[in-house]
């Protein structure tokens, strides 16, 4: 095969997530599905490198999974009777066949975000689960020790396990809310990779494409909810940006963006999906920040924005959402509306004195306002609030040209 | 199915009305936690269920030394304490969850779910 091992790597990773589910599946325990998959790997990456690809992989790898599986549970039933009883158990369990949707993958999703985990522990279990990053990976992600990501994963699949949560699509009634709470943990391993919270990598392309895929995927699974369209629209249209948001190390803010060195394919893809929701009719918080997404990337230049249209959907917006962090951004908008005079007064009402971006928004409107001194000010507590190496360049920058 | 504890958390000290702040309060929360109680059994979910006295009539018994060695009082002290409880049957976490959010809003306490590891 060519590529030998990575190419079996990069194949086993991308049939990870489906692997698992139909192993869950099968298996009733996540635990075993992991390890099967692993001795599956083990067998195609002595397989494969000689003998070739077989022409459907992930089938290949499903068989040695199940085989490696039920070898292993056999063997364990003789050794242990009381582990015996736990598989027996579970193997009583009925499946749920019913459902709205029949893809392994989706149930697996709707486990990995249960409402009864931890949030950080969602997010740990679809990248590892769905994703197939490793637990090094995952913790190098979130910048926290690899020995407690895995007691995180563990915790979390222990729990699962002994508190039962449901192998299955939630009902039509829960849908609505159990798939936010999926949306949720990828927009945030799509956040985090667009705007690292850490002081290494300012960017994360990894998370923000691993985000993109698993929405793709969970796009394919309920092609009919708009607010999972809406989601992959926002992506899309940021990650269309990426290239242009960094630039020697400096973040560069949307106004002083090359928008040549935009990419195109993406936008196209992210201005369609924002044009299939609008007649569904059902707008959500997702759709509405793809459309804000929608007006920036359709201006040639930043002076070219429609404000008042950007206005109006942070006015929607808010009315489904009235935090003060959707205020924040709409205040940025109305700077270019209402001039910053106006934009100043609506972000100084708000309680975001420990957000960075409380702070840069204030120290740019200041700096505009002619105000120096207190724009100085604002930019030191904008950088002392962010640990992203890029975001404090440019705040440095922008500090440093106050004069 | 699992067996699940769903334990009602309340104030350690009660007042003249059980925890609740009026009379009238509180009979509201007895009459829904009366009615829970009866679609548990309805619906094939009951096990057991009662409220507890409060937490100061409790005795701790350690019985690892020669003689048994009692205190009075609850093992935890604290403010808030297990005030009373169901242990219920049923086939997931999700429908234990939401078992146990028609029961906190009955009785008006906050629950804790947790599941048995196994029965005797």
């Amino acid at each position: 095969m060519r590529g030998g091992t990575a190419a079996v790597e990069r194949v086993f990773r991308e049939e990870y997530g489906r692997l698992i589910a139909s192993l869950v599946r099968r298996f009733g325990d996540i635990d075993i599905a992991e390890e099967a998959a692993g001795e599956a790997l083990v067998a195609a990456l002595e397989k494969w490198p000689e003998s070739g690809a077989p022409p459907n992989p992930g089938g290949w790898l499903t068989t040695t999974a199940v085989r490696r599986a039920i070898d292993r549970i056999r063997r364990e039933k003789q050794r242990d009777a009381k582990h015996r009883a736990a598989i027996m158990y579970d193997h009583d369990m009925p499946r749920e066949p019913t459902g709205l949707v029949e893809d392994d993958r989706l149930r697996l999703m709707f486990i990995c975000c249960h409402p009864a985990l931890a949030p950080e522990a969602r997010i740990a279990l679809t990248l590892r689960l769905l994703g197939g990053l490793t637990v090094p990976e995952i913790a190098q992600a979130f910048l926290v020790p690899e020995t407690t990501m895995a007691q995180r994963i563990t915790r979390a699949k222990r729990k699962i396990a002994s508190a039962r949560v449901p192998y299955r699509v939630p009902e039509a009634a829960d849908l609505p809310l159990r798939l936010s709470g999926v949306l949720a943990v990828l927009f945030l391993i799509f956040n985090e990779g667009y705007l690292a919270t850490g002081d290494s990598e300012p960017v994360r392309a990894e998370l923000t494409g691993e985000a993109i895929r698993l929405t793709r995927i969970l796009r394919q699974l309920l092609p009919g909810e708009p607010e999972v369209a809406g989601l992959l629209g926002l992506f899309v249209l940021t990650e269309a940006r990426r290239a242009a948001r960094v630039r020697s190390g400096q973040l560069v803010p949307l106004r002083e963006q090359d928008r040549a060195s935009w990419n195109r394919a993406l936008i196209a893809e992210g201005h369609d999906l924002v044009r299939e929701c609008l007649p569904i009719n059902r707008p959500g918080r997702y759709q509405i920040l793809a459309a804000i997404s929608a007006v920036h990337t359709d201006a040639p230049s930043a002076p070219d924005t429609d404000w008042s249209q950007v206005v109006a959907l942070y006015d929607q917006l808010t009315v489904i959402d009235p935090s003060p962090i959707v205020a924040l951004n709409r205040a940025v908008a109305v700077a270019e509306l209402d001039g910053p005079e106006v934009a100043l007064a609506l972000i100084d009402r708000l309680p975001l004195e420990g957000y960075h971006a409380w702070h840069a928004a204030r120290a740019d409107l200041l700096r505009r306002l002619g105000r120096t001194a207190e724009a100085r000010q604002a930019y030191d507590a904008a950088i002392a609030a962010t640990r992203n190496t890029a975001e404090r360049a440019y705040l440095g920058r922008k500090r440093g040209e106050l004069g | 199915m699992t067996h699940y504890l769903l334990a009602v958390h309340g104030p350690a000290e009660r007042g003249e009305f059980g925890g609740y702040s009026s009379r009238e309060e509180m009979e509201e929360a007895f009459a829904a936690t009366g009615a829970f109680n009866d679609r548990l059994r309805a619906d094939g979910y009951w096990v057991f269920a009662g409220g507890l006295a409060p937490a100061s009539t409790a005795t701790v018994v350690d019985g690892l030394g020669e003689a048994p060695v009692l205190t009075d009082g609850p093992y935890l002290e604290a403010k808030e304490a297990l005030g009373g409880f169901w242990v219920i049957d049923a086939p997931d976490l999700d429908v234990a969850l939401k078992l146990a959010a028609e029961g906190s809003k009955a009785c008006g306490g906050k629950v804790e779910v947790r599941p048995f590891e196994g029965l005797a």
